[in-house]
């Protein structure tokens, strides 16, 4: 009796939260290594479309990425509608595309650049007229590794 | 008295109470500018350019798999209209050839997949059709993974192994440059 009496006389103990800036910088860190900047803003229209044979992305330093889609609707004033190459966060045209690339290229440490790869994101409602014309200009450019972005199948379809 | 009272003053650590909200702050900072979107894609590597144009060959044709997808996202595979969901089955009997008959391909290492398509096709169809084509040749090198080594076939194979595989069963797939019909406004 005696001994449970002393204990509850003695302790007042309170949670200590020196540990929980600890804990929150652990997430912070998680966040930063898991997710990518939003780079810019979207000016074109992309819903890429469903596919299973799909591959990673590894090593975001050595993507660049092309978008292709219509304008949004804010920009369709401007600039109509009819599909349009957004590059980094402006509205550009195929004979940009090699800059592009360049300038991205510079950014790269030399003996990665071979492993460059190029991100097309374009809107699965775009005809191939504008993807072909990209595709002609990355291969005269000399960008042979493509990735065409898609997204994984909801439900299996098939079987 | 005075003595002791200023240890007691050293003693004293600043109080770390803050740094949970900073952290925070910065955590939902991240939170807000960043996308969770992993990069996805199918993966394909170009063919370089040449200004000359290329060799005409000659190729039995039996040995070629020509996938046409037209305007209306019609698709006819070796002159027939075939459905995007048969294509896959095709495509592998096409390549691998099991019951060594006499229309499809001699070898696996012979086939090669022709691809064409109109400037007004959708990207869509586009894709699910190499999505489709993709696919078969993945079944195919993972059955002969089985096949050989007993273990599916991943990315993360040994290099050996894959360069084998890929030995037996080349992707072949010629794209050919699109017609002008429908391009579009």
């Amino acid at each position: 009796m005696g001994h449970f009496k002393k204990k509850r006389g003695k302790a007042k103990p309170e949670v200590s939260t020196a540990s929980l800036p600890d804990i929150i910088f652990m997430l912070l860190f998680f966040f930063m290594v898991v997710t990518v900047l939003r780079d810019g803003e979207r000016k074109v229209k992309v819903v890429v479309p469903e596919a299973t044979q799909l591959q990673k992305l590894e090593q975001k330093s050595l993507v660049n990425h092309i978008w292709i889609g219509r304008p949004i609707e804010k920009f369709q004033a401007l600039y109509g509608t009819k599909p349009r190459i957004q590059l980094g966060d402006k509205f550009a045209s195929e004979h940009d595309i090699p800059l592009f690339l360049e300038q991205h290229k510079i950014k790269v440490p030399e003996p990665q650049r071979p492993q460059i790869t190029s991100s097309l994101k374009v809107d699965g409602e775009v005809t191939m007229g504008i993807v072909t014309d990209v595709k002609t200009i990355l291969r005269k450019s000399g960008q042979l590794k493509v990735n065409y972005s898609a997204r994984p199948q909801q439900q299996q379809t098939r079987r | 008295m005075a003595r002791t009272s200023s240890r007691d003053r050293m003693k004293n650590e600043i109080n770390a109470g803050s740094m949970a909200d900073i952290a925070f702050l910065l955590l939902i900072f991240f939170l807000v500018t960043t996308t969770i979107d992993v990069d996805k894609g199918i993966t394909v590597k170009l063919p370089p350019w040449s200004d000359v144009p290329p060799e005409i060959q000659q190729l039995k044709s039996r040995n070629v798999f020509s996938v046409l997808a037209n305007a209306q996202d019609q698709l006819l595979v070796r002159g027939e209209l075939t459905d995007i969901g048969d294509l896959r089955e095709r495509a592998k009997e096409f390549i691998a050839n099991p019951m060594r008959r006499e229309d499809l391909s001699t070898d696996p290492k012979n086939a090669i997949i022709s691809l064409k398509n109109d400037r007004g096709t959708s990207y869509k169809q586009y894709l699910s059709v190499y999505n489709e084509l993709k696919a078969a040749y993945d079944e195919l090198w993972d059955e002969e993974c089985q096949r050989l080594y007993g273990i599916p076939y991943s990315d993360d194979l040994p290099t050996a192994y894959k360069r084998a595989i890929k030995e037996k069963i080349p992707m072949v797939l010629s794209e050919a440059e699109p017609t002008d019909f429908g391009a579009e406004n």
